[in-house]
């Protein structure tokens, strides 16, 4: 028995905290707390309301997108509107570019390091050693993809700004639509960005993650997690004002107990039984408001737990596939609630994504000097908007609460990494889990100087904050510490 | 260090900023004529209550590009999101032993504001013999030992995002917390990257912090005004405004705080020389200023507030700004209203929300 601490866990955005009880050596109960609050939330209240769209894109440096897509059509929701077809589609465009840009980056700049030996340089030293497995020749390969990858990704951002003005940090994503305008020279300079990028992809990317997959087979049965799983759908194909049934590239669904079934977005719910906030805020993400309380007893986690009908629910890519049934990963079957099937999943989509990419493209060229956007009035009732929308690390949801004199009355946010590592809800024999927690328990550790099992199930997930790793026995006491890559 | 390019010249050079040239790749070899004297400076980056937008917008980086930063320009020894350790040997051997061993020598770059609420505990950073540090003993530890700070983003340089009204967190900017080390503020949210390499490169060549304005922005950056060099410009001067986005036209209307804003993103352009706020149709938003993001972002100038609780109108602005620029932009602005250029502003075209 040993309580290991790891902190800080690097390569992941943001700060978490994980506490893990071993026996023998395998994980019995698991801890995850976020270990940054900045009330962004807070922030909004009171505010223009037109300013969340700027304002929560900030929660995330790497996939502000998502937030400003969720945020924005949050606002169309309340402000009665949607965007014509060109705003549209460079919405689409907007938000592609940075999914495949932030998938990238996910597996080769934060995830990869975990198989591959990097170079013997600072950034890449000091490191633990771990079980590194990959051929000498496949390893420099992939050391070289790594550095090919960072130019890849910086193309991609590019390429989004043609249409997005600056990222990160989006500028031209507005109510009803967006601020740039088509015309043949940007669809032209995107379509041979995104052919570049769509070749590394399709012959780099991809068969690198086959490559790690095929060596790292066993991994194909770590961290199965609660294989329940939630998508709300994004990239509307058509136009219409009914979101939740509008046509969308990725499919809004849920499977629960091994049944599919539609979306039903108002059995969504936050506990903060858990969480440093005051008890007794309302459940519903449209009404709850958070008042901090960093002594709270039991407590571990900035994070709120969202539940979906009283489950917790796994989203992202691997989720995203699931729901829309898509063969490649169907076909792994159990086997793709795993870490290899999360990262195959992230692959296989971006493949997708790029070639979707293309479509919007061609599509745009029949509206080049058509409008971009809808014109807006702030309410001048109170209203709720509702944004639901798949950012690249899953399923994202921004309630927003506008009042009668046209500010901002409550901001709620659930993130993707809240529904994966959210805390536990309930107490005693109702204890419910969130996801990550559940991957992890049950896991064999096999060096407990080295649990590089733990932060392969962590980094799978491409969870979004800091992390902090703790093996603990019953008495809480600590006999090593350490890191590892 | 190198003498072959004067600092005159490398201040022209980054100040220059066609896109094309951008911190063009002749800069490299001087960069590595510094690091060739001895070995790679080392630098230390932490990130506070921050977003990681600021280390996503330095991997953007052309001129050099960001495989050579890390291998030839700077020794990286601790960066959450790239390095390969973590845990203890991150916080021991990358941090702690480094700033130890090169007292005085290493630069701590800080993203992210410093939480001051509830002991420091919204934001705790990693652990040191079993107990969490609070991002602000981290900032203090390292900070006082570094030859300078710099701080990038304007979370960091002036509180930003976190730090705005009602500030549940107390953030603070770095300034607030560490004393009596130098300091250069890079703010933008996020920064462009060549704000944040050309500040650098100034540091390891001269061995020096560039010249700073009242703020502690680089004058070689941060000298103009969005608003003088926009090419929406004309269309001010003619009195044609944009009332819906997608529209030709200046985006004052439509809460454009570009006559407010020092940068150079109107020339330098962003990603690569792709687009720029303005450019794509977007106003700008002030990312760079300190006051940021205590305004509302889509609605007009005039009443916009400056400072808690104050709001000026298009003719105090001069009174806000410093320096004669800013000042005649004010006058400019303020003769457009007068002239009828810019209409009076009612309450009611506020809450309509022209576009």
């Amino acid at each position: 028995m040993a309580k290991i601490i790891v902190d800080p866990v690097t390569r992941i955005e943001g700060h978490l905290k994980l506490e893990v009880e071993v026996e023998g050596n395998v994980v019995v109960d698991a801890f995850m707390g976020g270990a940054l609050w900045r009330g962004l939330e807070t922030i909004m209240q009171g505010r223009d309301p037109r300013d969340a769209e700027q304002i929560m894109q900030r929660i995330c440096g790497v996939c502000p997108t998502g937030h400003a897509t969720a945020g924005i059509l949050a606002l169309d929701d309340a402000f009665g509107i949607e965007p014509p077809p060109a705003g549209r589609i460079i919405r689409n465009l907007i938000f592609g570019s940075n999914y495949i840009q932030s998938h990238i980056l996910h597996f080769f700049h934060l995830a990869a390091l975990d198989y591959v030996k990097g170079p013997e340089i600072a950034p890449f030293k000091p490191r633990y050693e771990a079980d590194f497995r990959l051929p000498q020749d496949v390893n420099d390969q992939a050391v070289a993809i790594y550095l090919e990858a960072l130019t890849v990704r910086r193309q991609a951002h590019e390429m989004l700004t043609i249409w997005g003005g600056k990222m990160p940090h989006v500028q031209a994503i507005v109510p009803g639509g967006v601020s740039e305008v088509p015309d043949t020279s940007k669809i032209y300079q995107f379509l041979t960005s995104l052919e570049k990028i769509t070749d590394f992809i399709n012959k780099k990317y991809v068969p690198t993650v086959k490559a790690v997959a095929g060596v790292y087979s066993d991994w194909f049965d770590v961290g199965r997690g609660c294989q329940n799983m939630l998508a709300y759908g994004a990239f509307p194909q058509e136009e219409g004002m009914d979101h939740i049934k509008k046509k969308k590239f990725f499919n809004s669904g849920v499977y629960i107990d091994g049944q599919y079934k539609d979306l039903d977005p108002k059995v969504i719910t936050e506990d903060v039984k858990y969480a440093w906030y005051k008890d007794g805020i309302d459940p519903s993400p449209e009404n709850a408001v958070l008042t901090p309380d960093a002594k709270k007893k039991d407590a571990y986690s900035w994070m709120k737990a969202p539940r979906y009908n009283g489950k917790a629910m796994e989203v992202g890519p691997l989720a995203r596939q699931w729901i829309n049934k898509t063969k490649d990963v169907v076909d792994l079957g159990p086997k793709a609630f795993s870490v290899m099937g999360r990262h195959f999943a992230r692959a296989i989509e971006t493949a997708q994504m790029a070639a979707a990419c293309k479509d919007w493209a061609m599509e745009l060229t029949k509206y080049a000097g058509q409008p971009v956007c809808t014109p807006h009035k702030l309410p001048t009732k109170e209203v709720v908007g509702m944004g639901l929308t798949e950012a690249s690390r899953g399923a994202l949801g921004h309630w927003h609460r506008i009042s009668s004199d046209g500010r901002t009355k409550v901001y709620n946010a659930v993130v993707p990494t809240t529904w994966n590592a959210s805390p536990r809800t309930g107490s005693g024999a109702a204890t419910l889990r969130g996801p990550m927690e559940q991957a992890i328990i049950g896991t064999t550790v096999k060096d407990a100087n080295n649990p590089v099992e733990l932060v392969r199930i962590i980094r799978a997930f491409d969870p979004c904050f800091g992390c902090a790793i703790h093996i603990m026995t019953p008495d809480k006491k600590t006999i090593s510490q350490f890191a590892i890559n | 260090m190198p003498t072959k390019l004067s600092r005159r010249d490398f201040i022209r050079l980054c100040a220059g900023s066609a896109a094309a040239v951008s911190l063009s790749g002749y800069l490299a070899p001087f960069i590595k004529e510094a690091a060739a004297a001895g070995d790679l400076p080392k630098v230390i980056w932490i990130q506070g209550a921050s977003c990681t937008g600021c280390s996503i917008s330095l991997l953007n980086t052309v001129h050099p590009d960001i495989q050579k930063v890390l291998t030839e320009v700077i020794s990286l020894t601790y960066h959450p999101n790239v390095m390969a350790a973590a845990g203890d040997l991150a916080i021991h051997e990358g941090m702690y032993k480094v700033a130890e061993e090169n007292k005085g020598k290493f630069y701590l770059v800080v993203e992210g504001a410093v939480p001051t609420a509830f002991e420091g505990l919204t934001c705790t950073v990693g652990e040191i013999d079993g107990k969490p540090i609070t991002f602000k003993q981290m900032v203090t530890d390292i900070g006082s030992k570094a030859a300078a700070i710099l701080n990038f983003g304007t979370c960091s340089a002036y509180g930003g995002i976190p730090a705005t009204g009602p500030n549940p967190t107390e953030c603070k900017p770095v300034s607030d917390i560490v004393k009596g080390v130098q300091q250069v503020n890079v703010p933008g949210c996020p920064p462009h990257p060549d704000w944040m390499i050309g500040t650098i490169a100034h540091v390891l060549l001269y061995n020096d912090i560039p010249e700073l304005d009242y703020h502690g922005r680089p004058k070689m950056f941060f000298g103009g005004i969005i608003h003088d060099n926009c090419q929406r410009r004309q269309y001010f001067d003619n009195g044609i405004f944009a009332k819906t986005f997608g529209d030709p036209g200046c985006m004052l209307e439509l809460g454009c705080k570009g006559p407010i804003s020092h940068c150079d993103a109107t020339t330098r352009l962003w990603n690569n020389g792709t687009n720029w706020c303005v450019k794509c149709g977007a106003v700008c938003i002030g990312c760079t200023e300190p006051e940021f993001p205590a305004w509302p972002m889509y609605e007009r100038m005039p009443e916009m507030p400056v400072g808690p609780a104050t709001t000026v109108t298009v003719d105090q602005i001069g009174l806000v700004l410093a320096g004669a620029t800013a000042v005649g932009i004010a006058g400019h602005l303020g003769g457009n209203i007068l002239t009828g250029r810019v209409g009076p502003h009612k309450e009611e075209e506020v809450k309509e929300g022209e576009n």
